[in-house]
């Protein structure tokens, strides 16, 4: 782990005010040109939709949750708005990581904890983003983010949930950050 | 005018190319924010590093003006812009799931995306956990099913339920986004800021 003063840091990271002005007008684009926000998680359904039908054509039909979705995306449940959008955020990501020399190979965590302690609760925490997402209609990103531009109570309220929640058991889960 | 892909005037395949330009530019944007990274994110939860806050709200009053003066100027059409429905019950549970999730993971789907893309083991895992987790619910959305539908209250503004207009609404958003700015200066100069 390369050990930074805040005077690198602040000249590596962009200033986050501009950052979020900068994703706001992403966003605004994304509303412009496809009439819809940006998101995440529908990027992830499509993936485990489209494998459930690879796997066992049959199975996707005895779910109804996957099977609705299947219907809405007639023809393939790869060829999404959000699929296309998440292989750019991949490009997009590693793009950034390259020029500001962050590409590195590493499991990173607070030096009190192991990287196996890490890995399981990046893990557990993925299983329930995963999951709430499915049951919240989006993430961070669809739901509360693009929800809040378009002014969408249920963006606020999810934004408030997920943010409260959080907060509420930051304790619990001091030691693996702090 | 706008939005162009709903009414046609661009393709659905220039829609799901400029799709991916879209993405480039989310991703960069995070990953140069230090979304990529677990410990910067949680920073909010703690005081210690309140980029989250930042980048998440400037975002939010930046889209959100825009799309009020764009529409102003009738260069979009708001009726087309899809805005999302309120399941009260599911909104809720949903983000208190999420929320969990969050502190226990450190990231949330998008970001860990840009964490993969530059290496993060952590990252990558966490995406594995997402597989898991959309998988589980769709397995076992029969449970959910009841929960996942109750208290539909169709596609209210927030505006409207607080019998604001949209511009005033607008406004209180900022004041509040301001005011949050400044507890959050606040915080990170008064708790310890590790580097990571």
């Amino acid at each position: 782990m390369t050990i930074n003063t805040s005077k690198d840091k602040s000249r590596k990271y962009l200033n986050p005010y501009l950052g979020g002005v900068l994703l706001g007008l992403v966003l605004l684009s994304a509303n412009f040109i496809a009439g819809r926000g940006l998101g995440a998680s529908g990027a992830i359904k499509s993936v485990v939709a489209t494998t459930i039908g690879t796997v066992n054509k049959d199975a996707i039909g005895t779910m109804p949750f996957m099977a609705e979705y299947a219907e809405s995306h007639s023809g393939n449940p790869m060829k999404s708005w959000l699929v296309f959008e998440m292989f750019g955020v991949i490009v997009g990501g590693f793009l950034s990581g390259a020029v500001a020399g962050r590409l590195k190979l590493k499991v990173e965590h607070s030096p009190k904890i192991s990287s196996r302690r890490r890995l399981i609760f990046a893990l557990a925490g993925g299983i329930l983003f995963g999951f709430g997402s499915q049951l919240g209609r989006g993430c961070t990103s669809g739901s509360a983010l693009s929800g809040m531009a378009v002014l969408s109570l249920g963006g606020f309220i999810t934004m408030m949930a997920i943010f409260g929640t959080a907060y509420a058991l930051a304790y619990f889960f001091r030691k693996n950050w702090i | 005018m706008g939005p162009l892909a709903p009414n046609e005037i661009i393709s659905e395949n220039t829609n799901f190319l400029l799709a991916f330009f879209i993405g480039i530019a989310f991703g960069w944007v995070l990953e140069s924010s230090g979304f990529s990274s677990s410990r910067k994110l949680a920073g909010i939860f703690y005081g210690y590093d309140a980029v989250v806050l930042k980048v998440f709200f400037t975002a939010a009053i930046t889209a959100m003006l825009g799309l009020l003066f764009m529409s102003a100027f009738g260069w979009i059409d708001l009726t087309l812009v899809y805005v999302n429905p309120t399941y009260l019950t599911s909104a809720i549970v949903g983000g208190v799931v999420m929320g969990a999730g969050f502190i226990m993971g450190g990231f949330c789907p998008g970001t860990s995306f840009c964490g993969a893309a530059i290496g993060k083991i952590d990252a990558m895992v966490f995406i594995g956990g997402l597989f898991i987790g959309v998988y589980g619910f769709a397995f076992t959305y029969g449970w959910w099913e009841k929960l996942y539908l109750a208290r539909y209250l169709g596609e209210p503004k927030i505006s409207d339920k607080l019998g604001l207009s949209d511009g005033l609404f607008g406004l209180f958003m900022i004041l509040v986004a301001l005011g949050m700015f400044v507890v959050a200066e606040w915080a990170e100069k008064k708790f310890p800021r590790e580097e990571y």
